[in-house]
């Protein structure tokens, strides 16, 4: 194999923050970890050359060369089923997907193979490959670019499932996601891909970096003000946290304060965090972009219910996506979740 | 419509059915190094191999293993490919390869314990380079071409060092060969130049279908297709295996990149012991096919070259009791695994879930009557 090339130092101590995009963080995550460690590898389709079609991995061919950025021929069922072959070898594979409905073919690679090989193994090696789907709708698309798959992969044991929201949790989590040794799947809010956020980078920065699968308060209602009564809490993940915090703000100037939390890690799922903010709400709403049916909501619907019964003003709702296909991208407005159905359910747990 | 199995003879051969052995100046020279001692070292092979799934097969009838899948006929394909390879080499095998485990060393009661349902197979593919057999059909050869790229990206391949330059043997079946993920990772391999050597062994038969169901053309004509040398060989000679296999594996070693190698052989048994081949094969091709006996020619070329007599004939088949004893004693024993180590491998790092439902369901097992234990 041939290509060498120069490689930038890698960012050894945190740096100040910097303000990113969540695609560029997550570009810098990728950047930074493959410095740390040699044995990370990039694979898919158009991620070399061209940077991706999200311009993800740009410039980082050019700077670690073809072998630890691979341009792929187009099979997504081998790019996984290449990284299983790699992962054996003592590699950290990333694959590329380059939309949330091609990662399909792969699905078999990923559930049957993938995620049972350490159970086949026993002990005898592990696979840590990490597969990023840019998912979900809103972006005007065609079919097959606007889904919501994240429930298929949860479902699945073996595999860890992560959906960063910020630049700064998207660099962290894909660094953590980097360092442990299972099969992790990255959902990647697309439409959040030009959201700007500081973000600390760097090796040292981890450290401050809350657990990989640990949910976060992303707007906290205080405990004086949930006894009062009128707050509820709204779980969300991926590009509904966006939705979430926006629907909060439209909420305080009625006077109803939401406590949103969000998941970050979809498996396994934080619980506590979600039960402990049920407990002090009495109300609950999960939002995501995914069909409600059988979907993330349902869970957490049903964790909250066996763990904060006894706290529970109102019914766990779920607000999301409609039993459909994805709809064609001109009238996705009226499928996709946004703050004013959020804020329907939040009425409707207020009884308001 | 067509014949189902093509017949071996147009393939590759240096070991013909009689036991005659063909000069061959391409093939041969690559098995020249195999006299009579190596040649009764890959007949013992064979044989114990085939002893061995006999009573594999027979521990399935008393309840003992869940399952077989026999690979009787077989022995030749797969231990003649085995002996080609250096130890350093991988296999990503199917559910079959039983006699490349017995050539790697893996401990054939582990084999059983997959078959058993006592474990996924658990043994070390470190240890063996023979990896993880896989159920879903054909889903290892991207892993095989995987591990090459691995192995490209070590370094390990046209060093010129013979213990150091590594090849992987991916294979399949005729069945698989209508499987995408087998056209996707002989593509693939072709385009990276991986270090695989393809091997299907095309046994006439996937379950109930005959080959005429997976393809219309040879398989071997495929590999141009996707720029790669195809090779037919005689599947049930050990030493046309040996050699073709060898100059691929020595191909892929030194940078030349894949090669697709079709072994034409037989299932003589059923798929598995829970399928029954006289609803779909006609009884001819049994009868044809026992004429092809991959260890009856052997024996009659050593016997003809006086390079084995009643003595060896004798103590391989009183080593084939020994092992079939063990065989028997080591199934009978083999303790069912403990119900809590279910969880002990879902996940190698810390998970709140797995760890919380494993509490449970030893709280629940600990409080079960001794009885239902």
């Amino acid at each position: 194999m041939t290509t060498t090339a120069t490689r930038p130092a890698p960012h050894a101590e945190a740096t100040a923050p910097t303000t990113l995009t969540l695609a560029k963080a997550i570009t810098a995550a990728l950047h930074d970890a493959m410095a740390a460690d040699e044995k990370v590898l990039l694979m898919g389709e158009d991620i070399g050359r061209l940077g991706g079609v999200f311009r993800v991995t740009d410039g980082l061919q050019a700077a670690f060369g073809e072998d630890r950025v691979v341009d792929t021929p187009l099979a997504e069922a081998s790019i996984l089923g290449t990284a299983v072959g790699l992962a054996l070898r003592g590699y950290r594979p990333v694959c590329e997907i380059q939309f949330d409905g091609f990662v399909y073919p792969a699905f078999s690679q990923i559930v049957s193979q993938l995620a049972k090989m350490p159970a086949r193994l026993a002990g005898a090696g592990t696979v840590p490959v990490v597969v990023r789907i840019p998912y979900g709708g809103g972006i005007g698309a065609v079919e097959h670019h606007s889904e919501s798959p994240e429930a298929y992969f949860a479902h699945t044991a073996g595999l860890r499932v992560i959906a960063p929201a910020t630049p700064q949790d998207a660099y962290w989590m894909l660094r953590q996601a980097l360092t442990q040794p299972d099969p992790v799947v990255v959902m990647e809010p697309k439409r959040r891909y030009w959201d700007k956020g500081a973000v600390t980078a760097g090796a040292a920065s981890l450290a401050e970096a809350p657990a990989l699968h640990s949910a976060r308060v992303a707007r906290p209602v205080s405990a004086e003000r949930a006894a009062a009564g009128g707050a509820v809490t709204v779980v969300a993940y991926g590009p509904t946290v966006r939705v979430a915090l926006d629907a909060a703000q439209a909420a305080a100037e009625e006077g109803v304060e939401l406590e949103v939390v969000d998941l970050r890690s979809l498996s396994p799922l934080d619980t506590g965090t979600v039960v402990e903010s049920a407990q002090r709400t009495g109300r609950v709403v999960v939002v995501h972009e995914a069909p409600v049916f059988l979907g993330m909501g349902a869970e957490v619907a049903a964790r909250v219910t066996e763990a904060a019964f006894h706290s529970l003003e109102a019914p766990v709702l779920r607000v999301g996506g409609f039993a459909v296909p994805y709809p064609a991208a001109r009238v996705e407005e009226h499928y996709l979740p946004d703050a004013e159905r959020l804020l329907d359910a939040v009425d409707r747990v207020l009884a308001r | 419509m067509p014949d189902a199995v093509p017949a071996p003879d147009a393939a590759v051969q240096l070991l013909d059915p009689s036991g005659t052995r063909r000069e061959d100046a391409r093939w041969g020279a690559l098995v020249s190094g195999v006299g009579a001692e190596q040649l009764r070292e890959r007949y013992r092979d064979m044989a114990l191999v085939r002893r061995f799934d006999a009573e594999a097969t027979a521990l399935q009838r008393q309840g003992e293993l869940a399952l077989w899948a026999s690979g009787t006929g077989q022995e030749a394909a797969q231990v003649g490919a085995a002996r080609a390879l250096a130890p350093q080499d991988h296999v990503f095998p199917t559910y079959r390869e039983h006699g490349i485990a017995w050539v790697r060393g893996v401990d054939p009661l582990q084999v059983l314990s997959l078959y058993r349902g006592a474990s996924h197979g658990g043994w070390d593919p470190r240890a063996s380079g023979f990896h993880p057999y896989t159920l879903v059909i054909g889903a290892q050869l991207p892993h095989a071409t995987g591990y090459a790229m691995g192995v490209q990206r070590d370094g390990d391949v046209a060093t010129g060092d013979p213990a150091r330059d590594t090849a992987v043997l991916a294979c399949f079946g005729d069945g698989a060969s209508s499987q995408g993920e087998v056209s996707e990772a002989l593509n693939w391999a072709a385009v990276f130049r991986a270090p695989v050597v393809f091997f299907c062994q095309n046994n006439g038969w996937a379950i109930s279908s005959p080959t005429s169901r997976q393809f219309a053309a040879p398989l071997a004509r495929r590999a141009e297709g996707f720029g790669v040398p195809g090779v037919q060989v005689d599947g049930n000679d050990v030493l046309a295996v040996e050699a073709v296999v060898r100059e691929a594996a020595d191909r892929a070693r030194s940078g030349g990149g894949p090669t697709l190698v079709e072994a034409l052989t037989f299932r003589v048994a059923a798929h598995t012991t829970s399928d029954d081949s006289s609803r779909y094969r006609p009884r001819e091709e049994d009868e044809l096919w026992a004429t092809r006996d991959p260890l009856t020619r052997v024996e009659a070329h050593l016997r003809a070259t006086g390079g084995a007599d009643d003595a060896f004939f004798d103590a391989v088949r009183a080593e084939g009791d020994e092992l079939g004893a063990r065989v028997r004693r080591g199934v009978r024993e083999m303790a069912d695994p403990e119900p809590l180590s279910m969880f002990d491998h879902a996940y190698a790092g810390d998970h709140p879930l797995v760890a919380q439902e494993r509490a449970w369901l030893e709280g629940w097992i600990a409080t079960e009557p001794e009885e239902a234990r």
